[in-house]
């Protein structure tokens, strides 16, 4: 049917616009609830760790005099007494308020070591009178211990009384900065790294493992007639509502020392000793997979489910074998739900905590958990925030991925 | 309008509600004590928690942790205080009191013991040592074996418990640095009284990690005091790090085949301390003041912990005295709470970087 | 008669019964954890392991010890009361403004949809850990932590996204001439509203507020990092419990759980045929 091109005047132009924007804001009018919620309650915690991992202003706070006299030093020998008095002044200061453990830690993060000294150091200089640190501040310093007579150590004051630094990121990396400034691979254990690496080659071999459990599976149930299909997939359903915890306390149950799968593999005669399956890497890898499984079946399930049968069945009956057909025609077409399942299960696992914490021991440990190390034991949190920054770029990037090739609102529950 | 008004029920109705839950959670005057649980925290329950809300009507909430400092610290930092009194050990004490995550507490607050005596002279010097702290028990660090497990060969030294070859098998330990570290240089020839010099020392720390390194892949670490019979009892390690209480509960009460050895033990204490910056400072101090009285210390004696206060004396079980740490001094180590607290920091990264290694 | 079409080969059969029992396969290892925990929660020992009685089926090897302890314990009650209070404002929360939300984001005139649509479910996909870390920092000042309220509003964010997911889905295809009808029929916008879509979408609201509270009550990440010691809930008690003291008691209540998450189910698949009938009824 030709339609007869409509034309507006000018007035019905502007109030057509107007009658657009009116719409376009009721709309926006009724997210913004949500948007306001979420920028405080989501938004603006993320932000704050993402400040806090640059932002080191312990340092700075505990010993401003000091950070304030280092100012001109140009870090070429030992600060003059300028400097070295004022510190053995305020190390006195600290240690009575009892606030001289903050500076050693502050200070140990740039200095490994450095902590043991401060502290004693601190302890001495309480013991002494205003009048003489005033007086011979500086050789009480020295006399405290030696290492307030190198420069390095001076460096390592004036690096922690930075207020924002990216030294956090650099520990994130295994970087360091060495005597000249320049950047290099930290010379002490390098760990985190290597943690990245590793959480990458779990995530992969969980979402590897899921395809291969889940493709048969979904493929089997989207093919299964519809009553049986639907019964199955409350098999599916059920671990999937399932508590993490309910299901992580079981995997427990199975793979302990005198667990179930021990016992069975015993009994069978297949082992003699039991196998040592928990609190490993091993452990980690199962109970995830199970956790995640279905967040692989579902998108595949509902792909597999609006593929039309006829174009398997005419390539077979035109003379294809059902393997080569399967691969030429019906996996292509499957493609979508492979990949938003894979994605999906990827990004969850890459931040999975509770279940490496519970059954992963010392090696199924992955990146969430020595952020969470961090916040909770070390106490290390401007590390945490650091660490916690990086995985979530990488997040971001594989969400940015998912959002382009699914599109985020076709996530599936079931 | 009828939406409208369903919909203000709702809030209002949950508002009633929130404010419901929240007026409750301040009308009882509730403190909340932390301590580490198991064996050791029934005991105090059942001599020092439920006696004092009996006698004080005060609510308590008994929480269980693992030890060290760092929740105190996490607390304390962001200047949300969670916790009003908790049972730590004297290792970290020293470092939680001079980093100012503590309350002093008040020597005045304390009450004479039974028998009269002025609690100064009732408590044992190193319960008060510590202006942070009243001192709850004196306890020790040591290992035990499962005779069920251990084959033929017992062990009964500190090298024994590093060494692979002669005893095959999981050692658990608790996953901290703190004793594991002074047992690592014991069993490498330190002489015991020598172990923090040496450990104050770059070389003395690698040697100790080094030793650590020989049964590395034979540790099952473990967070929780509690855990240690658990493992020992259901196959988890034929070794297990313990503290003597535990061990002692678990034969006494669970008659299991355990044996301890006491070749080096590390002893120390557990006080009461005050989280700084408590809103129930008064009710703290009341609660310990209460907890420290002759009778409660006593009762630490049921799993064979000994009292602070020697007028606890008399109410000591005599069959209990050769199962006390104190019975045994000659043969251990005194925990060094001073190095820990200058060391905690530095030996604990380090430890962590070994670990992760 | 052979089941398979002639042109199938002995390797085109021996590969339709692998697809069929590895289909099994993989719903017996999805089923076997759920299944094992069930009759492991009335062992009267106390372990985490079939003894010979219970193998033999000797009744005197189960008991119900596990599920009193459940119940004669403070802090489980505390927790099953504090799992059910936070869980059921914070979906409350999250179901009302989600809701709103969905509607605003079904709009074809909404700006920047794709963006906003991104955002607001990113809470499900940035890993809890960062989220708990941030929200340590952030709610910390302004006193959330160690408060209902802060774990309401935490939890409350976990689960918007589930509220905007189904209430979506339940709006597609909705005929909006319907409600502009009503609009030009002089119904006031919150009346058209609530008389016209709101009784569509309900059942997309309500398994919306269903994922919401599941949400809450089964999340522990958060709690770990924001609760104080008052504001215990099952998984926490159950994250700590299997870290510090194992103890079948967590089988009981795991178990429990279970029948909690069958109720769910069913309470899901019983509102999925009733959206049906609705928009087939249309």
């Amino acid at each position: 049917m030709a339609q007869k091109p409509i034309i507006l005047s000018a007035e019905e132009t502007v109030s057509a616009r107007r009658e657009l924007f009116r719409r376009k804001f009721m709309a926006f009018a009724f997210v913004s609830p949500l948007l306001l919620f979420l920028l405080f309650a989501f938004v603006a915690p993320i932000s704050t760790m993402l400040y806090r991992s640059f932002y080191n202003p312990t340092v700075a706070v505990l010993i401003p005099q000091t950070i304030a006299a280092m100012k001109t030093w140009e870090g070429k020998s030992v600060p003059g007494t300028d400097v070295t008095a004022v510190f053995a002044a305020e190390l006195k200061q600290l240690a009575k308020k009892r606030l001289s453990g903050q500076l050693a830690e502050a200070l140990n993060r740039v200095r490994p070591g450095l902590s043991s000294i401060v502290k004693s150091t601190a302890r001495k200089m309480r013991r002494a009178e205003d009048a003489d640190l005033k007086e011979k501040g500086t050789e009480l310093l020295m006399e405290a211990n030696g290492v307030w007579a190198e420069k390095s150590t001076w460096r390592a004051v004036a690096r922690a009384g930075k207020v924002y630094t990216v030294d956090n990121f650099l520990t994130a990396l295994d970087l360091e900065t060495n005597e000249s400034g320049s950047i290099q691979r930290r010379e002490a254990t390098q760990i985190y790294v290597a943690l990245y690496t590793k959480t990458l080659r779990i995530a992969l071999i969980i979402t590897v493992l899921s395809l291969l459990l889940g493709y048969p599976l979904a493929y089997y149930l989207a093919n299964a007639p519809s009553k049986l299909a639907n019964a199955l997939m409350l098999m599916v359903l059920l671990p999937f509502w399932t508590s993490l915890l309910v299901r992580t306390t079981s995997w427990i149950a199975l793979l302990q020392t005198n667990g179930v799968v021990n016992s069975t593999l015993i009994w069978s005669g297949l082992i003699d000793t039991p196998l040592e399956l928990l609190y490993t890497q091993f452990s980690t890898v199962i109970a995830m997979t199970h956790i995640l499984l279905p967040f692989m079946i579902l998108p595949l399930y509902s792909v597999m489910k609006g593929i039309d049968p006829s174009y398997m069945r005419a390539a077979l009956s035109m003379g294809s074998k059902p393997v080569p057909a399967f691969i030429r025609i019906y996996l292509p077409m499957s493609l979508p739900g492979l990949s938003a399942g894979a994605l999906l299960v990827f990004i969850i696992s890459v931040g999975y905590y509770i279940t490496p914490a519970l059954v992963g021991g010392t090696d199924g440990q992955m990146i969430s958990n020595i952020i969470a190390f961090h916040m909770q034991q070390s106490n290390n949190w401007e590390l945490a925030a650091a660490l916690g920054t990086l995985l979530l770029i990488l997040i971001v990037a594989l969400y940015w991925t998912y959002d382009r090739l699914v599109g985020a609102g076709n996530i599936k529950l079931g | 309008m009828k939406p409208m008004k369903q919909l203000r029920n709702l809030i209002l109705g949950a508002a009633a509600l929130l404010a419901g839950a929240a007026g409750q959670q301040a009308a009882a005057e509730s403190l909340t004590a932390v301590s580490f649980g198991g064996a050791y925290g029934a005991a105090q329950k059942k001599h020092m928690i439920d006696p004092y809300m009996a006698k004080s009507g005060n609510k308590i909430l008994f929480e269980d942790y693992k030890g060290g400092i760092a929740e105190i610290k996490a607390q304390v930092k962001a200047g949300n205080i969670l916790w009003d009194v908790v049972d730590i050990e004297v290792i970290d004490l020293e470092r939680a009191c001079s980093e100012g995550l503590l309350e002093v507490i008040p020597r005045s607050i304390l009450p004479p013991g039974e028998d009269g005596t002025p609690a100064i002279k009732d408590f044992i010097p190193a319960a008060l040592a510590n202006e942070c702290g009243v001192g709850v028990i004196v306890w020790t660090i040591i290992y035990a074996y499962n005779e069920k497990t251990i084959g033929g060969n017992k062990p009964s030294t500190i090298a024994d418990f590093f060494d692979t070859k002669k005893f095959p098998g999981k050692r658990a330990m608790r996953k901290r640095p703190q004793v594991n570290m002074e047992w690592a240089l014991i069993a490498d020839g330190v002489a015991p009284g020598e172990v923090y010099k040496v450990m104050a020392t770059k070389e003395g720390q690698a040697r100790a990690l080094a030793k650590l390194d020989t049964i590395k892949k034979d540790i099952v670490w473990f967070d929780s005091w509690s855990q240690a019979p658990q493992l020992l009892n259901d196959g988890g390690a034929v070794m297990v790090q313990s503290a003597n209480g535990r061990i002692f509960d678990a034969i006494k009460k669970d008659k299991k085949p355990f044996t301890m050895v006491w070749d080096n033990h590390v002893y120390d204490l557990d006080v009461w301390a005050v989280v700084k910056g408590t809103k129930k400072k008064k009710m703290a101090f009341d609660f310990i003041s209460f907890a420290t009285g002759t009778k409660p210390l006593s009762g630490m004696t049921d799993v064979a912990y000994g009292p602070t206060r020697k007028s606890s004396g008399k109410y000591i079980d005599p069959a209990v005295v050769p199962n006390l740490p104190t019975s045994y001094l000659d043969k251990g180590v005194k925990a060094d709470g001073i190095f820990w607290a200058d060391f905690g920091e530095s030996l604990g990264e380090k430890f962590n970087e070994w670990l992760l290694k | 008669m052979s089941k398979f079409p002639h042109y199938f080969s002995i390797w085109d059969k021996a590969s339709h019964y692998g697809l069929k029992w590895t289909a099994w396969a993989v719903l017996f290892f999805l089923m076997l954890p759920i299944l094992v925990i069930i009759p492991l929660s009335f062992n009267v020992e106390p372990y985490f392991t079939f003894t010979d009685g219970m193998l033999r089926l000797d009744p005197d090897a189960y008991s119900l010890r596990w599920y009193k302890e459940i119940f004669s314990d403070d802090k489980w009650v505390l927790a099953i009361q504090n799992s059910f209070f936070i869980g059921i404002f914070a979906a409350l929360l999250a179901t009302v403004i989600g809701t709103v939300a969905a509607v605003g984001l079904s709009r074809p005139e909404m700006p920047f949809k794709r963006l906003i649509t991104a955002l607001l479910l990113s809470p499900m996909i940035v890993p809890l850990i960062i989220i708990a870390a941030g929200m340590f920092f952030f709610y910390t000042r302004f006193n959330l932590v160690g408060s209902y309220l802060g774990l309401i509003i935490a939890h409350a964010t976990l689960g918007t996204p589930f509220v905007i997911i189904t209430v979506t889905a339940a709006l597609t295809g909705f005929d909006r001439s319907l409600y502009n009808a009503a609009l030009s029929a002089g119904a006031a916008p919150l009346k058209a509203f609530w008389d016209i879509v709101v009784p569509l979408i309900r059942p997309g609201v309500i398994s919306g507020g269903l994922f919401a509270f599941v949400t809450s009550f089964d999340e522990v990440v958060l709690v770990l990092f924001l609760a104080g010691p008052g504001q215990r809930t099952i998984p926490k008690q159950m994250f700590s419990g299997l870290r510090e003291q194992i103890n079948p008691t967590i089988l009981a209540v795991a178990t429990l759980l279970i029948v909690v998450s069958v109720a769910f189910l069913m309470t899901l698949e019983f509102l999925r045929r009733r959206a049906e009938r609705i928009r087939s009824g249309q």
